[in-house]
């Protein structure tokens, strides 16, 4: 069509890509560059304020290990089915292969870590998604480690903490992958109608059949900030209506803005804002009514 | 013969040649009944090989025809007294999802399904098939007053997925699509799940979280299209046969896998060709399966969707279970 050849000619984008030299600016481990505003600084100094850049406030992105050092009190943490590992369901070439890879490469057994902590000294069940192994993507271990952790929380009647980060379903397991959005999400419905506490913290990415399925189902559903949060992708997005999206489309504040999330919250408050939740979702008649 | 498709070619001009014979003796006086005979019995031989062995992207050629039944065919041939109820009480109404309060052999129901246009002009006013939050929250408006009025749910599935747009993200695509996961897997009803075209990833299990899940023989239920997948995995849509091959995306498939409860017969060639003997073919599934899931109590029935769906996937501890510590 005529139209589109006129916007072809506007779309042009020029990308910078940077030099070799650039890039061996930033000597490894040491200092580390944010992405963002591209200040370089202390390694150290960016892990102790939670890898939120300590001048533009960009939330660096965090595997599993570091969320629980950073979200749960000091050794509280006890993991659930550390062991468990996929199958190949539908015998795809080399899928194998890839996920001994992630293996080595992170040091965990697939795309999601569960367990037992404690948040200022309130126990929850926590699953915390690793987009470091395999895109954070769900196929059957992390539909069924899930499922598994809100079935704990459900027996010991404690709140479910879930943080999120994928890239959606695992294509190598097809349509068990799918299926496990269900799962997920008929257990989070027992759960629930037993009274449980559900918060959902997505951070980035959450996309997807986890963003259509767990992430969206907290009592609370918050995100920290700049998080990619949507359920189709953006390019698929501008494909089928052919027109631009807006710079922050599908952020955390974009999903805000939009009513879809409770609160958008910053990593360095985090821990305490969701032990306020949890203080007062306290169970069992801890607060008694005084009129003053 | 209008919409035919590549693999079934043989037959069909096996089938014009023998008319053509036939229509010949008719009028003359040749005899070739002996000549008719044995291709007719070529032909029966041909249609054994050529619909028995169906690839997966034969499958797929019959699940997207343009002509495939959709949800208000079904509906008019399976159900009496449809009433229509339309809208989500907070935004709009989404065409894409049809559904309404029925009756099933006399018995009170509330049938729910995608709803795709047969052509431009319905697909349009359809969008294809593709619901938007909207459509979600419509059926999830619906499944909520059969709880109340004690009505079984019937939901026929048949999408490429939920529409990839702007205000659908704007309007909550994911939280729409979670929240019917959620609900549906506590309704206190019979939930019955046909999937009777193109089973599209979270768009399709958004009406399929069920007691029993049903497919239609060449029907198909997928994370992503053939053509998804394939420019995923191996960057080239192209590839879109072998993926369809590989994704294990059929009915066969999914019966396999244990994902599935039924696979209901089509008609030879594909549900498209007799809708009538095809409604036939659903109705006999449908009434086992009402027959079976009406005399269960609320809870047995939520319990019942609960084992189903915690029972699928594949996983095992090679070392040994460690656990909690």
């Amino acid at each position: 069509m005529l139209k589109e050849l006129f916007t072809k000619t506007k779309k042009k984008k020029y990308a910078t890509i940077p030099s070799e030299s650039a890039k061996q600016d930033v000597p490894e481990g040491i200092m580390t560059k944010c992405p963002n505003c591209k200040k370089i600084m202390y390694t150290k100094e960016l892990n102790k304020n939670f890898k939120v850049c300590i001048q533009c406030g960009y939330h660096h992105q965090m595997d599993s290990a570091e969320r629980i050092e950073s979200f749960l009190d000091a050794g509280s943490f006890r993991e659930l089915d550390r062991e468990m590992v996929s199958g190949n369901p539908l015998g795809f070439p080399e899928y194998v292969d890839k996920l001994e890879k992630d293996r080595q490469k992170t040091g965990i057994n697939e795309a999601v870590v569960t367990g037992l902590g404690t948040v200022n000294g309130f126990d929850v069940s926590i699953a915390i998604m690793d987009a470091t192994f395999r895109m954070g993507s769900m196929g059957s271990v992390v539909g069924e480690k899930i499922t598994r952790a809100i079935e704990k929380a459900d027996e010991l009647s404690i709140p479910f903490i879930i943080f999120t980060a994928s890239g959606g379903a695992r294509m190598q397991e097809g349509v068990l992958s799918l299926m496990q959005m269900a799962k997920t999400s008929v257990a989070l419905k027992r759960f629930s109608d037993n009274g449980g506490l559900i918060i959902s913290i997505m951070t980035h990415p959450t996309t997807g059949g986890v963003s259509a399925s767990f992430a969206s189902l907290g009592d609370y559903n918050l995100a920290e900030p700049g998080a990619l949060i949507g359920f189709a992708g953006r390019r698929i997005i501008e494909q089928t209506i052919r027109e631009e999206l807006p710079e922050d489309f599908q952020t955390s504040e974009f999903l805000l803005k939009h009513g879809q999330l409770d609160a958008v919250i910053s990593r360095t408050e985090l821990k305490d804002k969701i032990a306020g939740i949890l203080e007062i979702h306290q169970p069992g008649g801890v607060f008694q009514w005084q009129e003053n | 013969m209008a919409g035919e498709l590549e693999f079934e070619k043989p037959v069909l001009e096996l089938r014009k040649k023998i008319s053509e014979l036939k229509e010949f003796t008719k009028n003359t006086d040749v005899d070739l009944s002996s000549e008719i005979d044995k291709l007719e019995a070529r032909l029966e031989k041909l249609e054994a090989e050529i619909y028995e062995n169906m690839k997966p992207w034969d499958r797929v050629q019959i699940a997207r025809h343009p002509n495939r039944p959709t949800t208000l065919e079904y509906i008019s041939l399976l159900f009496t007294d449809f009433f229509e109820c339309h809208g989500d009480r907070a935004f709009g109404d989404d065409e894409a999802i049809v559904g309404g309060i029925a009756k099933f052999h006399g018995y009170p129901v509330t049938v729910i399904g995608h709803q795709r246009g047969k052509d431009t002009k319905e697909n349009i006013r359809r969008n294809f098939g593709m619901p938007h939050p909207e459509g979600y929250r419509k059926a999830l408006r619906l499944m909520k007053q059969a709880e109340k009025f004690r009505r079984p749910i019937i939901c026929f599935i048949d999408t490429k997925g939920a529409y990839p747009g702007k205000a659908a993200e704007e309007r909550g695509q994911s939280e729409a699509i979670a929240r019917n996961l959620f609900e549906m897997a506590g309704l206190k009803v019979p939930v019955i799940c046909v999937v009777i075209g193109e089973g599209g990833s979270g768009g399709a299990l958004a009406l399929g979280v069920g007691n029993y899940i049903h497919m239609l023989e060449n029907s198909t239920y997928s994370v992503i299209s053939p053509e998804g997948a394939a420019a995923i995995l191996w960057k080239d849509s192209t590839l879109a046969k072998k993926a369809a091959e590989t994704m294990k995306i059929t009915a066969p498939d999914l019966k396999g896998l244990g994902i599935i409860d039924e696979i209901i017969p089509e008609v030879k060639g594909g549900a498209h060709r007799d809708v009538a003997q095809q409604a036939k073919y659903m109705d006999k599934v449908l009434k086992d399966s009402m027959s079976e899931l009406l005399v269960l109590d609320e809870e047995t029935l939520i319990s019942q969707r609960y084992e189903k769906y915690k029972r699928i996937g594949e996983y095992s501890f090679p070392n040994e279970f460690i656990g909690v510590k």
